[in-house]
């Protein structure tokens, strides 16, 4: 027979312990937004060498669609924050 | 180590905790001037007279302070007509307002020890109205006309419906990656800056003991190099945020001020 105040001190641990696991898990989602970002940027840039002239007007473009990309992983980001702080 | 997390606590600041207060329509509120109101004040304080500094004496050939506020000013000027159009002039105080406060709260978070933009409440209130905006101005501008927006014209008509439901919910979903892109950009940032920051002390402390700790002290003199490198990037992560905020504000009121017609 196990202690009940053990037994809600393990339980207590446990569930800490998956909030912690979660947030690491969650923090995986940014690799997604590292290749989006790192796509964009590097096609950008081979664009731009080939037509130099036109890359400027392009710019705006460049950063909306690297804010876009990079949004997905700020979500889970902000996730794994959310989960940690409850963590601890 | 100290935790990282500690710097976006709003606390009052001393003397100016008002404690419980009952305000007519609100109700009971707790109210205090806080660090994050403090951040926020210097910051209009700091963009104000910015402004008015630089254009009191304007000259037509402008110098060195009238010239950043020309050059800030035609950028954003720019893109707003870009994007929007000939409209665009319309929207652009707007625009220019938004993206020069939050410039002056992202960098000033470089300098201040509380970060504005780094508070959830703050971004959010800038999602909100930015979103807010878009769909009154939609709706003045287009009447019904309005839902237009969810009805892709160019799908095959089967798939209307589907990919009309799908922008509905991808436009409701813009107040809060507008929210949650400037909050998450600086909250990560100053975040990152505090763990290098943290590891200096630490590994510093470990060498100070004396022994084998010594072996901290390149890694200290590592993460000291990395968080001034790290500084450089958070400046030009400050200002990138504030101009993806305002370019992203032009495109989602582009979508209803040039509703219909593709220019």
């Amino acid at each position: 027979m196990v202690d009940p105040q053990i037994a809600a001190a393990n339980a207590a641990a446990i569930v800490s312990a998956g909030n912690a696991i979660g947030a690491g898990l969650a923090m995986t989602g940014m690799i997604g937004a590292g290749i989006g970002v790192g796509n964009i940027f590097g096609n950008f840039l081979s664009g731009a060498l080939r037509n130099p002239s036109a890359a400027g007007s392009q710019i705006g473009n460049l950063f909306v669609g690297a804010a876009l990309a990079e949004a997905l992983g700020i979500l889970s980001f902000v996730i794994g924050i959310l989960l940690w702080t409850s963590a601890s | 180590m100290a935790d990282p997390l500690h710097q976006f606590q709003v606390t009052p600041l001393p003397g100016l905790d008002f404690g419980e207060v009952t305000l007519p329509v609100v109700g009971t509120v707790h109210l205090a001037f806080t660090n994050s109101h403090l951040a926020m004040t210097i910051a209009f304080l700091l963009v104000i007279g910015f402004f008015q500094l630089v254009t009191s004496g304007a000259k037509v050939v402008p110098g060195r302070g009238q010239a950043v506020g020309e050059t800030l000013f035609g950028m954003i000027d720019g893109i707003a007509d870009s994007i929007i159009g000939h409209d665009g002039k319309k929207y652009f105080p707007f625009v220019f307002t938004v993206f020069t406060f939050i410039l002056a709260m992202n960098l000033l978070g470089l300098f201040l020890s509380f970060t504005a933009t780094s508070q959830l409440a703050v971004t959010a209130t800038f999602g909100v109205i930015t979103f807010l905006l878009v769909v009154i101005i939609g709706i003045k501008k287009n009447g019904l006309k309005f839902l237009a927006l969810f009805w892709p014209t160019g799908a095959p008509l089967v798939m209307r419906p589907v990919v009309g439901l799908i922008e509905f919910f991808s436009f409701l979903l813009r107040p809060l990656t507008l929210t949650l892109r400037l909050f998450g950009n600086m909250m990560g940032g100053h975040v990152a800056l505090k763990v290098f920051a943290g590891f200096v002390v630490s590994l510093g402390a470990m060498a100070a003991a004396g022994g084998w700790g010594y072996l901290g002290l390149p890694g200290a003199a590592l993460s000291l190099s990395l968080v001034t490198a790290l500084t450089a990037l958070e400046f030009l992560v400050a200002f990138l945020q504030a101009f993806v905020f305002a370019v992203l504000t032009c495109v989602y009121l582009n979508d209803v001020v040039n509703l219909g017609d593709h220019h």
